[in-house]
């Protein structure tokens, strides 16, 4: 073909429409990063747009990688981050408290959140090496507990909720597209309701308790973290069709918003951009979510599909519980948006999330198609 | 049916194949549930955005937008010639939110009291008001700072969470103590106040003070007015981020008291160091120009929120400061019953003229009751009765008329009763009778009771205000009731039915108490043709074998009571003073005398009274601020020069100027200068007035400094030294 000859075949493969949608999500994040520091380029927006080119390189380098790669790092990177698990365990019962990150001296590692893409390539190497009749058995399911259970335990003991519902959720729409009986999605669904009272009762903090209690009730606690609910629900609502303008949001700007810059950054746009703007951002995820589907349906082999297909309900589960949570329809757990929300760690991972993707997409272009 | 189970048709295990279709299916299902996550998302944004929009959109604007009440300027009380006796002084003021500090409470605590320079003392006092707090409510850190101190809070508010600092009004109270107990004090709404009002925000709004005593409470909402507003944007710490609006306030409505503000300080001044209460009135419009009670507090330092050491000074004190002695306080009324006795005798047929043999005494029953003049005052008559007082002359008559007929006469005469007065509380005291008793102790009213009762003694207890309501009601013999609001109208008072005669021939006796041959000789006032009508009054507190009644431990000394009208023979004023533990009646009727002198020439009052306080030390108001600094010393505090005691009037009696309201302000003024240079002599400084000249003789351009007048010195050398 025409175009061949002048442009190399590679970049005619790079995904450049969803990459498109990333650059004008990131940047429109960015955007609302410049207004939230109220009106300037430091200290978020300008960090923001240059962690997603750092990332974005990190992301094509990872996409050259063939599936062996991935393959064979699957369970070494999965034991080194379970590993790290322990250790932040142990820094934080040295120090006295909770932590959940190393120091690494140039950043602060959180494995927890480095945990979220990896139980997803170890759970997708796991179910393509299983025998198709031995999904449906408890024998093929028993190593998908533990290695589920493991590294849940670990970060649920931080305390950290709501990176262990992600960790949780991502296995769970594995082991469902792997195949696995419906009946046990309703059974685990319907002991998993059962046991609700008894978890909230003895597996919860005092302060993850209260933020459940606020959720089915913000009034309950108006100052406190129903707080955080209300301000965010006034900033949405008072925002309108069309919003109050760039940079007149005064949700944010004077300080009702918490986290303005981070988990509530949603709020923060809504209110300067209105429902036009939650609907812009909403659009970009279909976009990026269709693609995420359309590459896994594309994979050439299991490995890829289950791969595609874990990533992309990463990247959905973090963006639908975040919103959920700023518009009221969720506990406050502490999810930032994907692309929008200021900070590193969630960043990279969503960002791995997106050059897993886009090596499934190069694999599904460059190798045959196979049945299994 | 039930020997075999059915065997359950198990499908295949899955293959290859059937994952992949399953795979397909389940795609289909995650990407239908994401995009139906993604509706939801988007349904529930619109019902925010748009459904609900209105809603919110309220709510950031009442986050954003913060209203800030102006407290509203109280209404004045002003004399009946329009002298104010409760005003308001512009000042700066700086008060703090507790609940609002958060965890910077103890920074801004030393901050204030760094930048403000408060004592050890002061710190103490404002730690126990933040700690009587609520949290919510505005605690008064410092009032009337200069504008160099103001300006250095201001500056350092973002630093103080919580901490106020704002251009306000204090109450302001010119004669200070002379008030206290009338128009009572204002201060910071508790929690009870507030909560009785619906938790109108107004009342925790930082400067506002409400009504807290006296008449300053029962006319709460009359001197309230409405408050303004000030409409700034806020960050949620409170941060003002720029001014939008302001509204002003209304200030509330003044209110015109009956009373001479004039007369009032000068009847508080003249009870000097002496516990007790003078009450005079109009008898012809019920009128109330003075009600002072005596030792009292001052209302200025109430309103500022008093020290832990003047407030227990002034509750420790035996005298009771805290009680309005006009209207709470009950004594025996000892012989001022009599002239009402004497009416009641009358009105029972029996003839002023018909006399008794006093030999000292009577015996009634088993029992001698000595009349208070051992030897005797051989026959006597009515009016002999009134003005000798003698007490024989009543115990034989008592006892012929009975009981019932004294106990009526007495009750319309205004004692036992409540006035319709706007004051919270009147204690109204009692007049014994045989169903009183019966009522109250369960026994026959007996001869000796009647016998005790017709001297005042026994189970009668009078205040001081229905002392001069009685003395108006004899004297005019109508029904005057007392009032406190001025008001145009004369009223027409109902008469008692009394012949003229006879309310002559008591006036006649009465005047003889003073003018003739009568008890109260030295009472007679320096004012050519107006007589004083009185009767004197002395009542024991414990039987003659703990006391004489005249000297020894101060409790335990007779009261002593003097009510009076003038002029006698056309009366236009009552007075009743009542001296308690005053050693008897000789205590009560030069006061009297002294405070109706002051109604016909103020002139020569005064001079009496400057005489008086040059004895006693001072005004009554520079007597309080000793006893405050002789009790902070004693406490082991300091205080700064003029503490205890508004600070704008003592300015001002240092300045030599005339506090508004006092009783030197209706003096001439050629008096008044006279006096000022001895006030100057004796609060110790030299001559404010005469320094003042002297600086402006001296020819001002003189660039060259001198110690003296320095540039900075000049302008308060007059004033400080």
């Amino acid at each position: 073909m025409a175009a061949t000859a002048i442009v190399p075949e590679g970049l005619l493969r790079w995904p450049w429409k969803v990459s498109l949608v990333l650059l004008a999500l990131t940047g429109f994040g960015a955007a609302v990063l410049h207004s939230a520091a109220g009106g300037s380029w430091e200290p978020y927006a300008a960090k923001h747009l240059m962690r997603f080119g750092v990332f974005l390189v990190m992301a094509l380098v990872m996409s050259r990688f063939n599936d062996t790669v991935y393959r064979f790092m699957a369970y070494p990177a999965y034991v080194v981050l379970v590993f790290l698990l322990v250790v932040v365990e142990a820094i934080g019962f040295t120090g006295g408290g909770s932590q959940r990150w190393i120091d690494l001296g140039f950043m602060q590692l959180q494995p927890s959140e480095l945990m979220k893409p990896a139980i997803v390539i170890v759970l997708a190497r796991f179910f393509a090496t299983l025998p198709p009749g031995m999904v449906g058995t408890l024998r093929g399911i028993a190593p998908v507990a533990i290695l589920l259970g493991v590294p849940c335990s670990l970060v649920l003991m931080q305390p950290d909720l709501g990176t262990t519902l992600a960790i949780v959720a991502s296995g769970a729409v594995i082991v469902f597209m792997a195949g696995a009986p419906l009946k046990w999605f309703l059974v685990t669904g319907g002991v998993a309701l059962a046991a609700l009272p008894f978890a909230y009762q003895f597996a919860l903090s005092p302060y993850q308790q209260r933020r459940v209690t606020t959720f089915l009730d913000p009034a309950s606690d108006p100052l406190g973290k129903g707080y955080q609910i209300t301000q965010s629900k006034i900033a949405i609502g008072s925002g309108g069709l069309t919003g109050k303008g760039f940079g007149e949001g005064s949700q944010s700007h004077l300080a009702y918003l918490p986290e303005a810059h981070t988990d509530f950054i949603f709020a923060t746009m809504a209110e300067e951009w209105g429902v036009m703007g939650g609907v812009f951002v909403l659009m970009c995820y279909a976009l990026i979510l269709r693609w995420a589907l359309r590459v896994a349906g594309r994979a050439p082999h299991r490995f890829g599909r289950l791969m595609a297909v874990g990533m992309g309900f990463t990247i959905f589960f973090y963006a639908a519980v975040n919103m959920l949570m700023v518009m009221g329809f969720a506990p406050v757990v502490g999810i930032p948006l994907p692309f929008m929300s200021h900070g590193g760690s969630s960043m990279m991972t969503v960002m791995i999330c997106i050059g897993s993707l886009m090596a499934v997409d190069h694999w599904g272009k460059t190798q045959s198609r196979r049945r299994y | 049916m039930f020997r075999r189970r059915k065997p359950r048709a198990s499908s295949p295990p899955p293959t290859g194949v059937s994952l992949q279709n399953a795979f397909d299916r389940r795609a289909v299902i995650l990407g239908s549930m994401q995009a139906g996550v993604g509706l939801l998302l988007v349904g529930r944004m619109a019902y925010l955005g748009v459904a609900e929009n209105e809603r919110w959109e309220v709510l950031s604007e009442s986050n954003r937008v913060n209203l800030a009440l102006i407290p509203p300027r109280r209404g004045a009380i002003v004399d009946r010639y329009g002298t104010p006796l409760a005003a308001n002084r512009a000042d700066f003021r700086v008060d703090l939110i507790p609940e609002r500090m958060g965890d910077a409470r103890e920074r801004s605590l030393d901050m204030l009291a760094k930048v403000l320079k408060l004592s050890d003392t002061e710190m103490t006092d404002l730690r126990d008001r933040i700690e009587q707090s609520t949290g919510f409510q505005t605690v008064e850190v410092a009032s009337n700072l200069d504008y160099d101190r103001f300006a250095a809070i201001s500056v350092r508010l973002p630093d103080m969470p919580g901490v106020v600092a704002q251009r306000g009004y204090t109450r302001n109270y010119p004669t200070g103590p002379a008030v206290g107990h009338l128009l009572g004090y204002v201060g910071t709404a508790d929690r009870e106040e507030y909560e009785a009002e619906g938790k109108d925000p107004l009342l925790v709004t930082p400067g506002f003070k409400i009504g807290k005593d006296g008449l300053e409470q029962q006319f709460e909402q009359r001197l309230r007015g409405e408050p303004g507003a000030r409409r700034t944007e806020v960050t949620a710490s409170g941060r003002i981020v720029r001014e939008l609006d302001t509204r002003e306030d209304t200030p509330g409505a003044p209110l015109r008291l009956t009373i001479d503000a004039a007369l009032q300080d000068y009847a508080a001044r003249r009870l000097g160091p002496e516990s007790g209460a003078v009450v005079v009135m109009d008898t012809v419009t019920g009128d109330l120009l003075a009600m002072a009670s005596m030792p009292s507090f001052d209302p200025n330092s109430f309103s500022d929120g008093i020290g832990r050491v003047e407030y227990s000074m002034l509750n420790e004190n035996e005298r009771k400061p805290l009680l309005d002695k006009t209207l709470r306080s009950l004594y025996p009324p000892g012989s001022t019953v009599k002239p009402g006795v004497a009416m009641a005798l009358m009105k029972a047929g029996i003839d002023p003229d018909e006399s008794v043999y006093c030999g000292g005494g009577l015996q009634v029953g088993n029992r001698y009751f000595r009349c208070w003049k051992r030897g005797g005052h051989g026959q006597v008559d009515m009016a002999k009765g009134i003005y000798q007082s003698c007490d024989t002359y009543f115990y034989y008559f008592a006892q012929r008329s009975g009981m019932e007929p004294i106990t009526a006469m007495l009750k319309r005469l205004g004692m036992g009763q409540e006035y319709p007065l706007p004051f919270i509380d009147q204690f109204y005291g009692t007049v014994p009778g045989p169903e009183w008793l019966k009522e109250k102790y369960g026994r026959e009213w007996q001869a000796y009771d009647t016998v005790n009762s017709t001297i005042g003694q026994g189970y009668m207890l009078i205040s001081p205000l229905q002392q001069c309501v009685m003395a108006a009601r004899i004297a005019m013999g109508r029904e005057v009731m007392p009032r406190i609001v001025q008001s145009d109208d004369v009223p027409d008072f109902q008469s008692l039915g009394f012949p003229q005669e006879n309310i002559d021939y008591v006036r006649q006796a009465m005047s003889d108490v003073v003018n003739g041959p009568g008890t109260a000789g030295r009472a007679r006032l320096p004012i050519d043709d107006v007589l004083l009508a009185g009767k004197t009054g002395t009542a024991q507190v414990v039987g003659l074998n703990y006391s004489d009644g005249k000297s020894g431990t101060w409790k335990y000394r007779d009261h002593g009571h003097f009510m009076c009208f003038a002029p006698f023979d056309n009366p236009r004023y009552a007075c009743a003073v009542t001296i308690q533990h005053g050693g008897g009646s000789g205590a009560a009727y030069p006061v009297a005398r002294d405070v109706l002198t002051f109604l016909y020439d103020p002139d020569k009052a005064l001079e009496m009274l400057h005489a008086f306080e040059r004895q006693w030390g001072g005004t009554a108001q520079q007597r309080l601020s000793a006893q405050y600094r002789a009790a902070a010393a004693a406490a082991g505090e300091t205080l700064p020069p003029g503490g205890g005691s508004a600070p704008g009037t003592v300015a001002a009696a240092r300045r030599g100027e005339p506090i508004q309201g006092s009783a030197e302000t209706r003096a001439s003024d050629s008096y008044f200068n006279a006096s000022a240079q001895d006030d100057g002599s004796t609060t110790g400084g030299a001559n404010p007035r005469g320094g003042a000249t002297s600086s402006t003789a001296t020819p001002a351009p003189t660039p060259a400094p001198s110690p003296t007048s320095s540039p900075t010195a000049a302008p308060t050398a007059g004033t400080t030294d």
